[in-house]
């Protein structure tokens, strides 16, 4: 069975919930409009042969509503074909059913989504932060998180100040040494003029 | 607080049912423990939250993310090329794997992936052997000492080192190789570089030899392996494994050969999968992978187009000069190469907009990247699917049950790497 068939028996089953699969670089696409069916979506694939979650993933389309788009992989093991079902879920709402119960691989990744982009998962039994720590208040992949990131003032963890990024991600600032003072290892040659402030290579 | 008294009146017969009935209350009790984050056997920032009744593990809360540095965040912020350092450090025991993965992704969106020189494409599939095979050998030497196998890790490393020397030659680093760029390759490798190949294979079949006389039939090892961390299939398939660890579990899937990228399809290998799913069967699944892996390195010295020393002048890079950066004499003489230069250089490959997902299969297992492109030299986002981060999240599951001795074994056999889970 191809994908653009696994796709066309779900979109049988939800009629119009389903939008028409899109091909791109020959992998098959299909939306969901209505969130609050994920779960049945899900629960349906897998029934029919999408048994392996490959992914899930979150988008946040920024300025736009409704703003985050989350990603599903589906694969079918046994005549290796994916499927990505995507769901659109408004900010106001930021919340979609949990597909735990159908993969449990999903806890991870809904975690995940939770923790990074700040869409919550109903029915998920341990929505907690993943990767950032416990109480940490943002959720960094937001498109209208800075990179060079915000100030927390959060006791006990790592850092609290602001990043010296800030102001620009690829930004160098001038070394007070040069780059004798600065490598230790570095040989100077003999007769060369030892660097300016390298006082180890000046005695006699 | 008991006085000294107290303790003196009693006869031996009330002393002893004190002592049975306090025991009792004690065998009662959870205790908790916290292995990690730094602890040599969680290999890197892993740390495990353990109850534990006795020595028995009655339940198990992985916690991740000590090593989390926003990579799909700093993805966002910079043209496709420049994230290629950043990839070299997601599974950093196999950077050359993950430049291969991370460039084919990107080419998928370009729609230039089945468009690579056939050299490029040899050469990309060496790289991901030997990074294959580096980071197994890590994985076997460290799994080996944490049973307590030291001699397994002198061994292996003596051979990864070999694999770091073949990787600064053909990049010219040893562990932030960046091999890759977006249709092509850095460089060509070095004339001699395929003869350092073949004399590694002929040095490598050897130690692994020996390594496989000092484990595979060994009592202790078997004893600590067998029937230890059992992952059945249904299991292993629910919870999203990969890599050797889905294999291990019996199901037969290997993205080399189910979905062929490159010259997978050209070249001769199997795939080993295990019968039981335990500890042991993981581990056998990695020994026979790096003997298929040395297997695929020696058809790409026989096939490799250009031949070891490349006196065709065979191309290692496509020649779209929208893609690849044309080379520096044509830039400073050509005015369109110039602009060329000039346009890939600030503001990236141009992309088509889309979105396209790539699995690879890594050392560890599937490493994906989902890339959401709204065109231009920048991914609008680009999610990475480590598979360290899914197999970890069964921990929960797979250590209660087990002894707390045991934990070692589960963590070497999934063979994990902190640096791509999490990211």
């Amino acid at each position: 069975m191809t994908a653009l068939e696994f796709a066309n028996k779900i979109k049988a089953k939800f009629g119009d919930l389903i939008s028409e699969p899109t091909e791109f670089r020959g992998e098959i696409s299909i939306n969901l409009s209505d969130a609050e069916k994920i779960f049945d979506v899900c629960q349906f694939a897998k029934s029919i042969g999408l048994d392996y979650l490959v992914d899930i993933c979150s988008v946040d389309d920024y300025g736009n509503d409704p703003r985050w788009t989350v990603v599903y992989h589906l694969r079918n093991i046994v005549n290796a074909v994916e499927i990505r079902v995507k769901t659109a879920v408004s900010e106001e709402k930021s919340e979609l059913p949990s597909v735990l119960p159908v993969w449990r691989t999903a806890n991870w990744h809904e975690r995940e989504t939770y923790d990074l982009m700040g869409i919550r998962f109903n029915g998920h039994p341990d929505l907690r932060r993943i990767l950032m720590w416990e109480g940490y208040p943002y959720h960094p992949l937001r498109k209208d998180f800075p990179l060079a990131g915000k100030p927390t003032d959060l006791p006990e963890v790592a850092f609290t100040k602001v990043t010296p990024m800030e102001g620009g991600p690829f930004v160098t600032l001038p070394a007070k040494n040069d780059a004798i003072a600065r490598e230790p290892r570095v040989r100077v040659p003999e007769g060369a003029e030892p660097g300016l402030s390298d006082k180890r290579l000046v005695k006699k | 607080m008991t006085q000294a008294q107290d303790i003196e009146i009693r006869d031996a017969a009330a002393r002893t049912a004190a002592a049975v009935e306090e025991l009792q209350d004690v065998q009662g009790e959870k205790m908790v423990l916290n292995l990690g984050p730094s602890h040599p056997a969680t290999h890197g920032v892993l740390r495990i939250v353990l109850e534990l009744d006795g020595e028995v593990i009655t339940k198990a809360d992985p916690d991740v993310g000590y090593l989390h540095r926003g990579d799909e965040k700093i993805a966002e912020n910079m043209t496709y090329t420049q994230f290629i350092p950043y990839t070299d450090r997601l599974d950093y025991l196999a950077p050359l794997a993950n430049n291969v993965a991370y460039a084919l992704a990107v080419e998928k969106l370009l729609g230039i992936h089945d468009k690579l020189p056939p050299r490029c494409q040899y050469i990309r599939v060496m790289c991901c052997e030997l990074a294959r095979i580096s980071a197994h050998l890590l994985g076997l030497g460290a799994f080996g000492m944490d049973t307590g196998a030291i001699t397994i890790f002198l061994l292996t490393f003596t051979e990864r080192e070999k694999i770091y020397n073949l990787a600064e030659a053909a990049s010219g680093a040893r562990l932030t190789t960046s091999y890759t760029r977006i249709g092509g390759l850095m460089r060509d490798i070095p004339p001699t570089w395929c003869a350092q190949v073949k004399q590694f294979c002929d040095e490598f079949e050897v130690a692994l030899a020996e390594v496989e006389t000092l484990l595979t039939r060994n009592r202790i090892w078997v004893d600590r392996l067998k029937d230890v961390g059992v992952v059945s299939k249904a299991m292993a398939i629910d919870y999203g494994l990969s890599g050797p660890n889905l294999r291990g579990s019996g199901v037969d899937w290997d993205l080399r050969k189910k979905q062929p990228y490159l010259c997978y399809k050209e070249l001769e290998f199997d795939i080993p999968i295990g019968s039981v799913g335990d500890c042991y069967d993981r581990y056998l699944v990695r020994q026979e992978e790096m003997r298929q892996s040395v297997r695929i390195l020696r058809q790409c010295l026989q096939k490799i187009p250009g031949g070891w020393t490349n006196d065709a002048k065979e191309p290692v890079s496509m020649a779209d000069g929208k893609i690849t950066l044309p080379s520096k004499q044509k830039v400073l003489s050509s005015m369109e190469e110039l602009i060329h230069q000039f346009m890939l250089v600030t503001e990236g490959v141009n992309c088509p907009p889309g979105e396209v997902y790539f699995g690879h299969e890594n050392p560890k297992g599937e490493l994906g990247f989902y890339i959401n492109s709204r065109g231009g030299g920048t991914p609008y986002r680009l999610k990475i699917r480590a598979p360290s981060f899914v197999n970890l999240s069964i921990l929960g599951e797979l250590l209660p049950g087990c002894m707390i001795s045991d934990v070692p074994v589960v963590l070497g056999s999934l063979d994990f790497v902190m640096g791509e889970s999490d990211r």
